[in-house]
């Protein structure tokens, strides 16, 4: 059992918005495709991306989305903020690259995946 | 709510309007859940709903989103003045699209939503009329569920 929080705290992750970080994680989803996260996330995965603009939110809310990260340190837009604060929806941001930031968190939680 | 009552609303979509996107289907999945239809299915109409609303805002210029449950059936309509689609049997493959670059960098546009569509959907039904707009019906079956 793996939150959001002891994730964020465990990776170093910056937390620009904050929701519910006491959600347990169900497994992780890796694309900037938006379709194919509509398609392929599950709920109550993270969901690492580069997109930072507002319809990240909305797909994080219609598929039930414990966390979205941001990799490479980029930060969300300010309409992407003030709608995931207004969604409650959690923002992180992590320094590292897409592919180190998966495979750490791969690491952690792959008893998790189905 | 009696197996024979109908329910249903409707909300305005705006062609271009990427900044209230996903509203709609949004609201009408939390409308759905306080019904108390099984989880899995709200789920899957959710998903058809974003994916037909985000078409309507990429590709169309304005439309409406309805939804209505009777008869243990939930319907969800969307009508649209638009484009409409020149071949159908393209637009269902995965990968086409005929989304611009602003939109794709934006991650749309990799033509998997109306697929997405098909596969979550129970039955799924498009009219289109080039140079008029389109039309998507889907449905769900309600069997077992509480209204
Ligand atoms: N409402 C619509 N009006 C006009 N054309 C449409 C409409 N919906 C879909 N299309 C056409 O069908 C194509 C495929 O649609 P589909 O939803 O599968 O992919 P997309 O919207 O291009 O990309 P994605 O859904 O992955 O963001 C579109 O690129 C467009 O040409
Ligand atoms: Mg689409």
């Amino acid at each position: 059992m793996l939150t959001v929080s002891a994730i964020a705290e465990r990776l170093g992750l910056n937390v620009v918005v904050k929701g519910d970080v006491s959600r347990t994680v169900s497994g992780c989803y890796v694309s900037d495709l938006l379709s194919d996260v509509m398609a392929h996330s599950k709920d109550d995965n993270l969901w690492i991306t580069l997109q930072t603009h507002p319809n990240i939110v909305a797909v994080a809310v219609i598929k039930g989305i414990a966390a979205v990260i941001l990799t490479n340190g980029r930060s969300p837009e300010a309409e992407t903020v003030r709608k995931a604060e207004a969604e409650k929806v959690t923002i992180m941001i992590s320094a590292d690259g897409t592919f180190e930031l998966a495979g750490r968190l791969y690491a952690m939680t792959k008893d998790l995946q189905p | 709510m009696a197996a024979n009552d109908t329910l249903e609303g409707c909300f305005e979509l705006m062609g271009g309007d990427f900044s209230n996107a996903g509203a709609a289907s949004s609201e009408l999945k939390s409308i759905l859940t306080k019904l108390g239809i099984s989880a899995d299915i709200v789920r899957r109409a959710a998903v058809t709903a974003f994916e037909a609303e985000m078409n309507v805002i990429i590709h169309a210029v304005a439309g409406t989103m309805h939804y209505m449950i009777i008869d243990n059936t939930l319907t969800i309509t969307l009508n649209d003045m638009g484009p409409g689609i020149e071949s159908i049997e393209l637009a269902m493959q995965e990968g086409y699209s005929t989304a611009p670059d602003w939109v794709r960098e934006m991650g749309w546009g990799a033509g998997m939503g109306l697929p997405n569509i098909k596969k979550y959907a129970d039955i799924f039904k498009i009219d289109t009329v080039v140079g008029e707009g389109t039309t998507l019906e889907i449905y769900f079956r309600l069997k077992g569920e509480k209204c």
